[in-house]
């Protein structure tokens, strides 16, 4: 029934509009207009919506930037954060002017040249001198901010090098969610392979490689020291994920079958965030930012910056990947001298080759 | 064709149906474009009510949608599906088949004194392989499994292992197999447009003699012919790794619980073949839509377009740059950063053409003499989005800072005011403008006047507060944002969003019902119902095979002269040889 009411007000609809546009078309036909042709009444009601528009627009932009202006990210917590932050302020800085100029004039001549038969158009179709002038302006600032991005694009992607003082941390996606692999006190990653995956053992690591007997791996949540360089290494397993850790400015896909890498220094603690948020709750998050499936939208991992005390404590209470897979084996019955495992052939990416 | 023309003035279905004629083509690009049109704009409401309200119930929804909302609650795989086929139908279906397959068609022979298309045989293909493309496209929302979901841009591996969601089984294949019957119908088409611009010019018609409409058609012809091709391989590819167990795209996967047997392949190969396409293809879309602005502007500023050397050249600068820019999609997949670079560097490059347009539009009003007609309010209203979403690609070209906003609602807001917007406004601007050409009617102005106000207005509601969105980090493709407090408590925003695209949807049914009232009953159009100078206007109102009942026109001045110093009238159709002591002036 409700359906038919409905059915029935869009037809009585649909006749009454039909109606009010016929006789507005006989009424300006009387009138010895043309009825799709603006008139001057109209003309002039149109143009000054110009006015209004671009008011309201503005009006609407201020009133966001007034309401959610502090919802916005807080300041950067990494080092190279904070010089992508200012890079960002100074693009704002050039293209909003330019974005006023533009509707202001683009609004003010609609409504100041609005027909009026007396008038005619000025003949202006072109002038060299005015068309250099604004091919060279955007040109110049265009090359200012290239060169500046782009000194500053290669700092932040320059990698690691073996003397850098720094912590190596892989960060490994699957559906749908994250591992946090460190390298432990060799400093060098166990090999991985996806033949190898099995069980408990969800990153294939080689549990021949002596590299990865103290591999650490960790899930829901990941520890970061302050003030250190890290350099991520990041993996997928099944399809495309990106790592995107907002707060840091950072983010990097993971594309199975290659290996990519991203640094940065975290200078701000979780608690430091916290005070400076005014959120007694804030977390830092790492999430999922390339679709992978249907629980994209809650792929995650806590991440906790803390100092470097807190961070050696908190590994050291980690379990390295030999006593997890060794747990594993006993539970299962099997033999667990690490020369009784079978080696396997290894084909594809090696993450040896990162070290 | 002897055969096709013979039964051309009597028989319903050659006339409506396989015609040759590019009129009638043209119609037919516009409706079948203009419903799929609408089927994204519906998709569209519907997955931004879950956006708006995650998680609550729509009755309404369930009777719609069956299994896909279970409960009134879209299920999150279908969201995703939602988006993927809305991005794909309104970036290839509506903004590119829809908007050059229709005013290409209806104006490359008018404007240019052509009796029809080179092929009018070609183009009768284009049209019926792009209907079947639709078909095929729409008929993939009815598979076991849904649609394709991977998003409209479909990396592998995710849409080339049916393990990795429901969408990327029966739904991908015919995802595949539509676009590729796409790709023919554009290439088709493409092909016929650009032999005529050079083959089939009336006489007088030089190339600094055509109207910037054509300029824009053709160059966008180019870029078609050249970019679509790509997308073909990228796509036949995929479908090799889907199908034949070839591994061009994969390597090294576990999935369901087992290693694959695939080795060697990437990913990111298939995203450089898919954007080779894709940038070219935001030019596709956009250049027809400025060529129609810089018709509408000047025929209504009545003033010649500021410039036209100028924008033919800038026409052609972007189209040249917009083969160096792919790799801006990809700054963070792991390319090599000097290649992000390089990327950067020709990215921006495209803003100086792109102002260089901007200005001159400006100044084309500046003393100009503006007729409001809803034409030229679009037209307004493109060069506003036009400049408030090509300000923000100069932070997402910046490699630097798209590390960022890379894949947020930034971006979503960016290109669906830049490229949605403009693409749009551009398409409806010029059905406002050329629907007496193509009906032979004049839509109604008010009805006009309120879908132009309704729509700019929640357009903007929309789509400018997702900058804030990205710029608070909330990534693209989340099915609901309340598993992050973070991104939860922008709950307000996204209430708003959904409130102005609900409200933007039901606007065009203002512009819907317009468009079919006058169809059969708006006021008989006149010849030259704005007053224009190009040919089009001088072929009679009923349509009639071959345009011009007599000889073809000549022409002897160029498609601008409106207001001339000297002259009576305030315009000067190019067919008017010059007078006694006058000059070709531009």
């Amino acid at each position: 029934m409700t359906e038919l009411l409905i059915l029935l007000g869009v037809v009585l609809g649909i006749i009454a509009i039909s109606k009010v546009v016929s006789v507005l078309e006989m009424v300006s036909t009387a009138k010895g207009e043309n009825s799709y042709m603006p008139n001057a009444k109209e003309n002039r009601f149109q143009a000054r919506l110009m006015p209004v528009f671009l008011i309201a627009y503005f009006g609407f932009i201020i009133w966001q930037l007034v309401v959610w202006g502090d919802r916005m990210l807080p300041e950067a917590a990494s080092e190279h954060g904070a010089v992508v932050d200012e890079l960002m302020n100074i693009t704002w800085i050039v293209i909003t002017p330019v974005f006023v100029i533009t509707h202001i004039l683009l609004f003010y001549f609609a409504w100041k040249y609005a027909y009026d038969k007396n008038r005619k158009a000025t003949y202006f179709s072109h002038s060299n001198k005015l068309e250099v002038l604004w091919t060279a302006i955007p040109a110049i600032v265009l090359l200012v901010l290239i060169l500046y991005g782009l000194s500053i694009w290669n700092e932040i992607t320059t990698p690691l090098t073996a003397e850098d003082d720094k912590i190596e941390i892989e960060l490994y996606a699957r559906q749908f969610d994250w591992t946090a692999r460190y390298s432990g006190e060799d400093g060098k990653f166990g090999k991985a392979n996806v033949r190898l995956i099995e069980g408990i053992n969800m990153l294939g690591i080689d549990s021949t490689d002596e590299n990865a007997w103290d591999d650490k791996y960790v899930k829901a949540e990941f520890y970061l020291p302050v003030d250190k360089d890290i350099q991520f290494y990041f993996r997928a397993q099944d399809v495309i994920h990106s790592a995107f850790m907002p707060h840091f400015r950072a983010q990097m896909n993971c594309v199975p079958g290659m290996t990519t890498r991203f640094k940065f220094k975290p200078i701000k603690t979780t608690e430091e965030m916290r005070v400076i948020t005014g959120n007694p709750e804030f977390e830092y998050y790492l999430l999922c930012n390339k679709i992978c499936g249907a629980a994209h939208y809650n792929m995650k991992m806590e991440i906790k910056v803390v100092s470097q005390e807190d961070y050696d404590t908190w590994l050291s209470e980690q379990k390295v990947f030999l006593a997890v897979e060794e747990n594993m084996m006993k539970n299962q019955g099997i033999e667990t001298q690490s020369d009784s495992i079978q080696p396997k052939v290894l084909e594809g990416t090696q993450l040896s080759t990162l070290n | 064709m002897g055969a096709i023309a013979h039964h051309e003035d009597n028989d319903f279905l050659f006339k409506y149906i396989f015609s040759t004629d590019h009129k009638m083509i043209a119609k037919q690009f516009f409706l079948t474009g203009s419903i799929m049109g609408l089927i994204g704009m519906i998709m569209s409401m519907i997955f931004r009510l879950q956006l708006g309200y995650p998680g609550e119930s729509f009755a309404f929804l369930e009777p719609i949608l069956g299994s896909w909302a279970p409960e009134g609650i879209l299920a999150p795989d279908k969201y995703l599906a939602l988006v993927t086929i809305h991005g794909t139908i309104m970036v290839f279906f509506l903004l590119t088949a829809g908007l050059s397959g229709t005013f290409s068609n209806l104006l490359i022979p008018l404007q240019i004194g052509a009796r029809d298309m080179a092929s009018g045989f070609m183009n009768l293909l284009s049209y019926w392989f792009f209907f079947l493309s639709s078909c095929i496209m729409i008929s993939s929302l009815f598979v076991e499994g849904g649609p394709a979901a991977g998003g409209w841009t479909i990396y592998p591996p995710l849409s080339a292992l049916p393990q990795a969601m429901p969408g990327s089984g029966m739904g991908m294949t015919l995802w595949i197999i539509s676009m590729t019957l796409f790709i023919v119908s554009s290439l088709i088409g493409s092909l016929n447009y650009i032999v005529t611009v050079f083959n089939l010019r009336t006489k007088g018609m030089t190339m600094t003699r055509l109207p910037l409409t054509i300029w824009a058609f053709m160059i966008t012809a180019v870029l078609g012919v050249l970019s679509f091709p790509v997308l073909f391989s990228a796509v036949l590819l995929l479908l090799f790794d889907r199908s034949f167990g070839t591994s061009f795209y994969l390597s090294d996967i576990y999935i369901s619980g087992g290693a694959l047997e695939v080795a060697g392949g990437s990913p990111i190969l298939y995203e450089h073949l898919f954007w080779f396409l894709g940038h070219p293809e935001v030019y596709i879309i956009l250049l027809p839509a400025l060529g129609i602005t810089s018709e509408v502007v000047a025929t209504n500023s009545r003033k010649p377009i500021f410039g036209y050397r100028a924008m033919i050249g800038s026409i052609l600068a972007i189209a040249f740059i917009s083969f160096l820019v792919w790799g801006h999609h990809m700054f963070i997949t792991g390319m090599n950063p000097f290649l992000g670079a390089v990327f950067t560097f020709t990215t921006l490059l495209v803003a100086i053409p792109s102002a260089v347009k901007v200005f001159n539009y400006l100044t084309t009003l500046w003393k100009g003499n503006i007729r409001f007609t809803p034409a030229m309010l679009f037209a307004i209203g493109l060069v506003s989005t036009f400049i408030t979403g090509g300000l923000t690609g100069i932070i997402l070209g910046d490699s630097a800072l798209d590390i960022n906003v890379h894949d947020t609602y930034f971006v979503v807001g960016h290109f669906h005011i830049v490229m949605g917007l403009s693409g749009t406004f551009g398409m409806i601007s010029g059905i406002y403008h050329w629907f007496p050409k193509m009906f032979g009617r004049m839509l109604d102005k008010n009805l006009g006047y309120i879908h132009f106000w309704a729509t700019i207005v929640c357009s903007y509601g929309v789509f400018f507060p997702m900058h804030f969105l990205g710029l608070a980090g909330v990534p693209r493709r989340y099915y609901a944002n309340t598993e992050f407090p973070m991104f939860n408590e922008m709950y307000d925003i996204n209430e708003l969003i959904t409130v102005f695209a609900l409200v933007a949807g039901f606007a065009q049914l203002f512009f819907i019902f317009n468009v079919f009232y006058s169809m059969f009953k708006g006021p008989k159009a006149p010849q030259n119902p704005w007053e224009s100078t190009t040919l089009e206007w001088t072929t009679p109102v009923k349509h009639i095979h071959g345009n011009w009942p007599g000889e073809l026109p000549v022409v002897y001045r160029w498609p601008y002269d409106y207001s001339k110093p000297g002259m009576e009238e305030d315009f000067i159709l190019q067919t008017e040889p010059l007078r006694e002591g006058e000059e070709e002036s531009h």
